[in-house]
């Protein structure tokens, strides 16, 4: 089962146009970080590394579980916040 | 929302639904703010709930708590590729009333936590992310939500905030977390009919069972794995610690996949309804990595607090008696007309002191770093239990003596004699 199928069966209030994390610089992913772990270790695979090198975060299947933000300790380049009060992800079992 | 309370509780889990609770009862004017759409909607966990913690909170918790089954059974397996070691403890006095565990599904429980919370008397307000404290000097004096003219003021903050806790590194209270110190959890919950789960653990109604694992299904990694019966599901999930998830290049969702095709595993799972996948950082760093939990005007709870106790997979237990013991030193400050300086909440840590909570923590404090500088506990021993297992059972006309000699100079291969010696007393002494 792909990761997508896993995300499917969750249930999320999107806040369109308010992603609450984002990458502080994009430069530093692209030719700075050698281990992109994001691209590995969100369990919910929304950080994906491009052909070249450009790595880009796609917040919509957030866990909001804080993973992206501790495994960044070399750079510090995501800039995390929680979802607006209400939206992001609503667990139906937890 | 201009309003001053006596204590103000940041989220609505385990933690600080147990300090709302009791200091909304003591008369108390509190107010709880929860940034999911209910309470449990933003919350993870395994789940098994402890009864002495809450019963120590909410004496008769058992008249209308939603709980799934009260734990029958616990197995521990040591898991190869092909196979698993296990031991199992199963005891009838586990079946006689009043039970000691429970799996709970989270959403349903909090919720119901949340209610009792709201009868005593608290005010709870939901879909409202706390984004700031409001300082003064050094002394918290309330929160900033992101909702207009949202400045609220209190005489105590209690930060029930989870694992993250965005509110404490904001105010420079902790630094972030270190990777070594948080496992990343995921996990999935398979619907079956009722039957089948009975029919599979061999148990009856309201009866459930518990199965921790170790080995081969981390890859390597630093981490367990867990299979609990629900009343009608199975909760299947997998956890390791963040350092080694960034080593290993193995992504959480590809690692609980290969986890579920293992021959023990795959057949107790088959024919589910996977209805939901989630993911949770738990705080396992120990006593060492406990961070500062309390300051003038501000007090910490639960996963904050890094109050989890990995070795034993406790931590809602210690969530709820954080929250309790937070609440009575509140109270009792209250009560001695004391203010809430930090001095003062020192009480809240000789409290602690003084429970099962961090003499617990206190017992396993080398634990992580034997564990993270032993990587053997993960694959070598398990491999090797295994395949001990396997020689001894296999009647193949190779007598037993030699196949002994044959275990044995596997051991010795693959750790030496000294090694085995070294991880015996490591083990010793991460245990003593």
């Amino acid at each position: 089962m792909k990761v997508e199928d896993k995300l499917f069966q969750n249930r999320y209030k999107v806040d369109a146009g308010h992603p609450h994390i984002s990458i502080k610089n994009p430069d530093i992913c692209q030719n700075d970080c050698k281990s992109v772990a994001c691209t590995v270790c969100c369990p919910a695979g929304c950080y994906m590394e491009e052909g070249n090198g450009k790595v880009v975060l796609i917040t919509d299947g957030c866990l909001e579980c804080g993973t992206c933000r501790i495994i960044c300790s070399e750079h510090r380049n995501v800039d995390w916040e929680y979802p607006r009060g209400g939206y992001g992800i609503l667990f139906k079992f937890g | 929302m201009d309003e001053k309370f006596d204590a103000i509780v940041v989220g609505a889990g385990p933690s600080g639904n147990s300090a709302a609770y009791l200091l909304a009862k003591a008369g108390l004017k509190v107010l709880q703010i929860e940034r999911g759409e209910y309470p449990g909607s933003k919350n993870v966990q395994g789940a098994i709930l402890y009864s002495d913690a809450l019963e120590r909170v909410i004496p008769d918790f058992r008249e209308d708590a939603p709980l799934e089954r009260h734990i029958v059974e616990q197995q521990m397996w040591v898991l190869d590729d092909e196979s698993y070691v296990g031991n199992t403890y199963r005891s009838a006095e586990f079946n006689k009333e009043p039970y000691n565990r429970y799996t709970i599904i989270r959403a349903q429980f909090d919720k119901w936590f949340s209610k009792k919370v709201q009868d005593a008397g608290a005010l709870l307000i939901c879909e409202t992310t706390v984004s700031d404290l409001l300082m003064d000097g050094n002394r918290v004096i309330g929160i900033q939500v992101d909702r207009e003219g949202g400045a609220v003021y209190a005489d105590i903050v209690i930060l029930a905030d989870g694992v993250n806790s965005l509110l404490a590194k904001k105010a420079g209270f902790h630094p972030e977390l270190d990777p070594k110190d948080v496992a990343l959890a995921v996990k999935e919950i398979h619907f079956l009919p009722q039957e089948t789960v009975q029919e599979r653990f061999n148990i009856g109604e309201d009866e459930g069972v518990v199965i921790e694992m170790v080995g081969k299904i981390t890859q390597g990694m630093m981490g367990t794995g867990f299979l609990y019966t629900n009343k009608e599901s199975i909760t299947i999930g997998v956890g390791c610690m963040l350092s080694d998830f960034k080593k290993q290049k193995t992504t959480p969702y590809a690692l609980l996949e290969q986890m579920k095709t293992h021959p023990a595993i795959k057949p107790i799972i088959a024919g589910g309804e996977m209805k939901e996948y989630t993911a949770h950082l738990i705080p396992e760093g120990g006593y060492k990595a406990i961070p500062k939990i309390c300051g003038d005007g501000w007090l910490m709870v639960g996963d904050a607090a890094m109050f989890v106790n990995a070795v034993h997979r406790e931590g809602s237990n210690l969530a709820m008696t954080s929250g309790r013991l937070a609440a009575e030193t509140v109270i009792a400050l209250k009560e001695a007309g004391k203010e809430m300086t930090a001095a003062n909440l020192a009480l809240y840590r000789e409290k602690l002191d003084d429970s099962f909570l961090m003499k617990d923590l206190k017992k396993y404090k080398n634990m992580p770093e034997i564990l993270h500088s032993n990587p053997q506990f993960f694959t070598t021993y398990p491999e090797l239990v295994n395949r001990a297992a396997h020689s001894m059972l296999t009647v193949d006309g190779v007598d037993k003596k030699s196949k002994e000699r044959e275990i044995r100079g596997n051991f010795v291969g693959k750790r030496s004699l000294f090694g085995l010696m070294g991880d015996a007393f490591k083990l010793w002494r991460a245990f003593e």
